[in-house]
């Protein structure tokens, strides 16, 4: 059984399937609609994507995968010794193997006036849908948070056609991974296009129209400055989705903890994507990493594992490709340094260009990299990250403008690329 | 399955590779026409790498465990269920750049739109890629060959 119906669900079917094309799986989805890309919610709210091509996977994949899906289902309880689940109807449902993939959920304030008409979390389609229905009307928005979604939903309103304002809390935007020179070059960017950005504020109070104080009309800064919009969207960070596993046995910190198997602390039952807390290659430590391409890769390693194929889970890391109106960025791992003492930084930086590379390495090992502008070769460089390789002969090479795969010496090539004969 | 295999000890890096990629993905399937007609022309999926005496083309491997398919945030990128295949759907595609952020080979390019990525599709249709097949040394091979790059 799997609760949950987003990616993680999705690598986990495929993955169960490539073993055993038999057994029976349960799929449990709240979400009323196909499998979608939530990545994708932006470019649907500016238009540019439809929902036929948000679809990520076609129509039939449950039917296609032999999937008893239970769509716009909500699990309510698990009973971890009886070795059932308690549905929103009251119906319980047996299982051998579980996988929780409950994803997370939007973080909302308590700012004052949070609960007003025209204010928006931004994560899935419901939220998309109803934000495009509400730029019919509103064309003045706040975005509270410069983080991924931030930036993403304020680019899609400014293609909307809507005036926009990013709030965020500190020093910069991206601030989790772009450092401070790649932030300006994103900043830059997005405020030629349109983006007011106002970074070190917080909104402190969400103000009502006089005639109708349950619509908003603006809002306080923390400095006192107000401004006036009719549309707020919240994007300060997601959480997980973990109501199912609280107050149960499994071990829950921020998720719920799993080992190098996606395996919980309970036998059978497994956990990936943004509700887990997994391994990090980079930090060599679990750690929340609410991103689909690792939630993704969680769930298809934990099918495999409970299809019985026993797969380490390679781990994760905080890893994010951009593209805010045009400008390739791609930054992964430790790029944002708190302290400098045992790194060293290589860095290419050519303002006139927006060009930058820089490339984090402790005792030659890569532990970061952020590619603004030039990016096509990232992944070689993600290939030798994730594998730990001693970078020392090449490292100079590491941040040219055409590095590739010439750079790295030839037996390492042949080994960890695979390449020649 | 086949696939294409690089010999690096002979590649002459003359970039044959490249411009008959450029060729089979073109519009008019014609060297002069593509070149000259086609603005822009399309990109090639081939990439001839070159640190003098050294040199090699490089492609989409198609790995078994593609990386590629799994950062994917549209489902454009994806296996063929026939042929094994690592496929790329452009009408899917939302150019994310997840895919360029894993591929081990940096195989996958940005297309001359700027708006989705492109990629080696092993010639479809063609008996023998269009890069293997006007390799003048041998340095690209179509062949069976099974593929060690996973992304589990």
């Amino acid at each position: 059984m799997i609760v949950g119906g987003s990616v993680g669900a999705i690598g986990a079917v495929e993955a169960i399937r490539e073993i055993d094309p038999l057994g029976t799986i349960t799929v449990i989805s709240a979400e009323p609609f196909p499998q979608y890309s939530r990545p994708m919610v932006a470019s649907y709210v500016s238009g540019e994507a439809t929902l036929e091509k948000m679809k990520y996977r076609d129509d039939q994949f449950w039917e296609k995968n032999k999937v008893q899906a239970l769509v716009g289902r909500k699990a309510m309880t698990i009973d971890l010794a009886g070795r059932y689940v308690v549905l929103d109807r009251g119906d319980k449902i047996s299982f051998g193997k579980l996988l929780i993939a409950t994803g997370g959920k939007p973080l909302v304030p308590k700012t004052e006036g949070v609960g007003k008409d025209g204010v928006f979390t931004f994560t899935d389609l419901t939220n998309a849908e109803n934000l495009r229905a509400k730029l019919k009307e509103g064309r003045t928005a706040v975005v509270i948070g410069g983080g991924l979604i931030g930036v993403s939903v304020a680019e899609a309103l400014v293609k909307s056609g809507a005036k926009v304002t990013i709030v965020e809390l500190r020093d910069r935007i991206l601030d989790l991974i772009l450092d401070e020179v790649a932030s300006k070059i994103v900043e830059k960017v997005i405020s030629e296009s349109g983006v007011a950005v106002v970074t070190g504020q917080t909104v402190q109070r969400i103000l009502g129209k006089s005639g109708d104080s349950r619509v908003v009309s603006g809002i306080v800064l923390a400095n006192g400055e107000e401004m006036p919009c009719d549309l707020v969207v919240i994007a300060i960070g997601v959480v997980p989705r973990t109501e199912l596993a609280v107050g149960t046995d499994l071990r829950v910190n921020n998720g719920v903890i799993v080992d190098r198997f996606m395996r919980t602390n309970i036998p059978d039952v497994y956990a990936c994507g943004d509700v887990a807390e997994a391994y990090d290659f980079i930090f060599e430590t679990n750690r929340l990493l609410p991103l689909w391409p690792v939630a993704h890769l969680g769930g298809r390693v934990a099918g495999l594992n409970m299809a019985g194929k026993k797969t380490e889970y390679p781990g994760g890391t905080l890893m994010s490709a951009l593209k805010y109106f045009g400008l390739p960025v791609i930054s992964v791992g430790m790029t944002v340094l708190e302290k400098s003492n045992g790194y060293e930084v290589l860095v290419d930086h050519r303002p006139a260009g927006n060009v930058y590379k820089k490339i984090v390495l402790k005792n030659d090992v890569m532990v970061g990299m952020t590619l603004v502008g030039n990016i096509e070769r990232a992944g070689i460089i993600f290939h030798l990250m994730k594998n730990r390789v001693n970078v020392r002969q090449f490292k100079r090479e590491l941040v040219s403008e055409d590095f590739g795969l010439i750079n790295i010496p030839a037996p390492l090539r042949k080994k960890l690329f695979m390449m020649g004969d | 399955m086949k696939r294409i295999v690089v010999k690096e000890d002979v590649c002459i890096g003359c970039g044959l590779c490249e411009v008959y990629c450029i060729v089979e993905h073109s519009m008019s399937k014609d060297i002069i026409k593509a070149y000259r007609k086609e603005h822009p022309k399309p990109l090639s999926r081939v990439r001839v790498e070159e640190d003098r005496p050294f040199s090699f083309g490089v492609q989409c491997r198609h790995c078994e465990e593609p990386p590629c398919v799994i950062a994917c945030l549209s489902g454009a990128m994806h296996v063929d269920e026939k042929t094994g295949l690592v496929m790329h759907d452009a009408e899917k595609c939302m150019g994310c750049w997840s895919c360029i952020m894993v591929c081990p080979y940096g195989a996958i390019r940005i297309d001359v739109s700027g708006k989705v990525v492109v990629k080696c599709d092993l010639c479809e249709g063609l008996d023998v890629p269009a890069c293997v097949a006007n390799c003048p040394n041998q340095a690209l091979v179509y062949e069976e060959e099974i593929p060690k790059c996973q992304s589990t």
